[in-house]
């Protein structure tokens, strides 16, 4: 008992990851399910029967919703922050400890709600992830806007004040405790992307509780932010003895102003560990430190700045949607040196390939990939062909789903001895996950481009005996769907190669020396308990040695004298 | 854009503003097409090439190409907003046909203002489609009385199309990808978009905004048809509509 609810920062940081875990297992059965269905519409789920409209769209709703909040936002910001994080920067524990298990069961809790809701009457929200009113502000506008929806509400509210809290806790943890010596041009670039994030957080969930609670009240308060008067849903006219004079775009602009910062929630941490694992298992330091930290705090402050190129053809004034546009394109900039300094920091080497540096080689990959088509949908007019068809599906599952799953496996093939006190994944079944999963991600998620360059919109529970032209239109995009559909399904079985190295290699795994891949930084401090005198960092993180003969050598934070033997401490 | 170049990607365009957009898509798709496979060929070549420890100048892997990066997105991003401008900073001309959309969960209905080229008032409590006035036209207002109401969306060729756009209940997106339009229906705010079919047929008017269960079947057709033929379509609609 004192173990489950335990204040201990790498204890909370595990429960994260299997709670995540658990969430990236359940997601993707749901997209199994989803993509199943599109391909085979009349295929029976056992025990379920028929896929309908409905269902297709609350496995759209919970598929999205899981994997944005309990994945990619739990698993890199949460998970490791709390897991890493503080041994990073030389402290003992997070600053509230208590707080910090707190959050967790908040998390857990929104994660309990939202799987109810597939149980109520009327079933889970089938309103996306972005939950649009006034579909979600009005329980009668067809199924899952009843009880399912309000748990839904109820989930991510819960999310939001948990993810408020673990960023604070994680603020100010980074901005107090840091050791001796730790200052911030020193600090990882793991650090500087949580805590980005962490501020980004701190910005965004609030705006989006409020927005829930704005929301709530439209549902059952009689208030009317979102709904406009008149507006009639099935014969009934909503809003009618309500004063309000509300408009949907409202919400709009609140979902999308937490909505967009989000994604750098999820993939800013990636980015900094992508950093720190290049320059480790290339054996230099990371090219443009200081502008990486600088592009990390651009993204950050650029991240907030844009949320209007989701609203293109929403309603915007169009010469708003210039301007969005124009902070879209920038955005592109701080994005690109990330990667010309990832490029730089590998550039003729000689790299080790360990599991974790070809995720992260990976993470580069997709993150080029599903990234070049960010400057395409930042331009109006463009968006104008290609909003919400599989282009954007494409586009966002490259660079966030995919590059944010890859960085989470480089975090976990990297840091898995710190997480199982000493063990190795096995190397060899890395390989094999690794190569695979990149085939799949891509097979999978570029094949979208074309069918949604071809037409196919998203949310479309189906894509065969649709009447009128639409079908013919629909109709051409089938083969590639097959495709993409297969492609899903070698992706996931992929997975269970992971899944069985982690079982395995938990209790079995190779031991490892305090400092297996010779990391600098002070979470690699060589003993795998907490160390008792407290730590100082000496010098910035990721500096190498190479002489010429080639014998390499390392120089982590926490040793004083770089006259020491390097090769005495890797025994250690 | 050579023709060869634009691999059968894209549905045929039918829109006067379609070429430009399909011209610059395209362009965007071969620029990425090419950074991607640049960025991915330096990357091999970085990891496979032999080790050299010679010393890198920031200015070169970095702001060289930065700057010329921010130089190739403010072109694209000038060129696109040229186009974005043609066709929504400034709304139709006073020769353009009138025609509003309404969507509805799960329909589209079109309304032509008819002889007086001016639409009735339309009153939310009236809308109900099993009185055959889905789109709630109220019938005490002179106006209204000649107003057409359509389940699809009929047009001429080479005429601009001045199209106001509503939606009763929830947001809905309507969209025709052959004519390379797409703008949300919103609650409460008409909203007026502006374009010219150039090429008869019948093309796909889709929903792209998630409104509920039957999102994926809330299609129409569009068809577009020469002068005369839309003429004679209008007229027996009308006498249709006043027997
Ligand atoms: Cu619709
Ligand atoms: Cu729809």
């Amino acid at each position: 008992m004192t173990h489950l609810f335990s204040t201990d920062h790498r204890t909370i940081g595990r429960q994260y990851l299997t709670l995540a875990l658990i969430a990236v297992i359940t997601g993707t059965l749901l997209s199994l399910l989803m993509r199943t269905h599109l391909v085979w519409p009349s295929w029976k789920l056992p025990l379920h029967g028929s896929i309908l409209p409905e269902d297709y769209l609350s496995l759209v709703t919970l598929h999205g919703t899981i994997m944005l909040f309990f994945v990619l936002t739990t698993a890199p910001q949460s998970g490791f922050g709390n897991l890493i994080l503080p041994s990073q920067i030389g402290a003992q524990h997070m600053a509230f400890p208590r707080l910090n298990a707190f959050s967790f069961w908040l998390t857990a809790l929104a994660f309990a709600v939202l799987l109810s809701s597939p149980f109520v009457y009327e079933g889970a929200a089938i309103s996306g992830w972005t939950a649009y009113p006034p579909l979600s502000a009005i329980p009668s506008a067809g199924p899952g806007q009843g009880l399912g929806m309000d748990l839904w509400l109820a989930s991510i509210a819960i999310f939001s004040i948990a993810s408020t809290i673990n960023s604070i806790n994680t603020l100010v943890t980074i901005i107090r405790l840091r050791c001796k010596g730790m200052t911030w041009d020193r600090l990882p670039l793991t650090v500087w992307g949580w805590f980005t994030a962490a501020l980004l957080s701190v910005l965004a969930f609030s705006v989006l509780l409020a927005a829930l609670l704005l929301l709530f009240c439209d549902r059952h308060a009689g208030t009317a932010f979102f709904i406009p008067p008149g507006d009639q849903v099935s014969g009934v006219i909503h809003a009618a003895g309500h004063p309000g004079n509300g408009s949907p775009l409202l919400w709009l602009h609140l979902f999308w102003f937490f909505g967009h910062p989000e994604v750098y929630i999820a993939i800013l941490p990636g980015m900094g560990l992508t950093s720190m694992v290049l320059a480790n298992f290339s054996r230099r330091p990371v090219v443009a430190y200081r502008l990486m930290i600088a592009t990390t705090l651009a993204i950050g402050v650029l991240g907030i700045l844009l949320w209007g190129h989701h609203m293109f053809v929403a309603g915007l004034n169009p010469f708003a949607s210039t301007a969005f546009s124009i902070t879209t394109l920038v955005i592109a900039l701080p994005a690109s040196a990330k990667v010309l300094s990832w490029i730089a920091t590998i550039w003729r080497s000689r790299p080790h390939y360990t599991t974790a540096m070809l995720f992260s080689l990976g993470f580069v990959s997709l993150f080029i990939t599903g990234g070049l088509s960010g400057p395409i949908l930042a331009q109006p007019i463009l968006d104008e062909y290609l909003h919400n068809t599989f282009f954007v599906v494409a586009h966002f599952h490259l660079i966030m789903a995919m590059a944010g799953v890859f960085s989470l496996f480089a975090a976990t093939y990297y840091w898995f001895p710190l997480i199982s006190r000493g063990r190795l994944l096995s190397e060899r079944l890395g390989r094999w996950h690794f190569w695979l999963t990149l085939y799949g991600a891509y097979n999978t998620f570029f094949p979208m481009h074309f069918t949604g360059l071809a037409g196919e919109p998203r949310h479309y529970a189906q894509l065969t005996q649709i009447p009128n032209a639409a079908g013919h239109l629909l109709a051409a995009t089938l083969p590639l769907n097959l495709h993409i559909t297969t492609s899903a399904f070698i992706l996931a079985a992929s997975q269970l190669i992971f899944l069985v190295n982690l079982v395995r290699s938990f209790r079995h795994g190779e031991a490892t020396p305090a400092n297996p891949w010779q990391a600098t930084t002070l979470e690699w401090y060589p003993c795998f308990n907490l160390p008792t005198e407290p730590l100082m960092a000496h010098r910035p993180p990721c500096q190498y040695i190479v002489t010429a003969s080639g014998d390499e050598s390392f120089l982590p934070q926490w040793i004083e004298d770089a006259s020491v033997d390097i090769k005495s401490i890797k025994r250690e | 854009m050579h023709p060869a170049l634009s691999i059968a990607l894209l549905p045929t365009d039918a829109s006067a503003h379609g070429r430009a957009l399909d011209q610059h898509l395209l362009l965007n798709l071969w620029i990425i097409a090419a950074l991607a496979t640049l960025a991915h060929l330096i990357l091999l070549i970085g990891l496979f090439a032999k080790r050299n420890a010679t010393p890198r100048h920031l200015w070169a892997i970095e702001y060289l190409p930065l700057a010329l990066l921010a130089t190739l997105f403010a072109t694209l991003g000038i060129r696109a907003e040229r186009l974005w401008a043609a066709t929504r900073y400034t709304g139709a001309s006073h020769e353009a046909m009138q025609v509003e959309a309404t969507g509805l969960q799960f329909a589209w209905y079109f309304r032509y203002p008819g002889p007086d080229a001016t639409f009735g008032i339309t009153r939310p409590q009236l809308a109900d489609a099993s009185t055959g006035n889905p789109v709630g036209i109220d019938p005490t207002d002179p106006h209204s009385t000649d107003d057409i109401v359509a389940s699809e969306l009929v047009l001429p060729v080479n005429r601009e199309v001045d199209l106001a756009l509503r939606a009763q209940d929830v947001i809905h997106g309507f969209a025709v990808p052959e004519l390379r339009l797409k703008q949300n229906a919103i609650p409460g705010e008409t909203i007026h978009i502006h374009f010219t079919p150039t090429a008869p047929g019948t093309y796909a008017i889709l929903c792209t905004q998630l409104c509920g269960l039957g999102h994926y079947r809330m299609s129409a057709n569009l068809r577009v048809l020469p002068p005369e033929d839309f003429q004679a379509w209008l007229k027996k609609k009308q006498e249709a509509a006043h027997q």
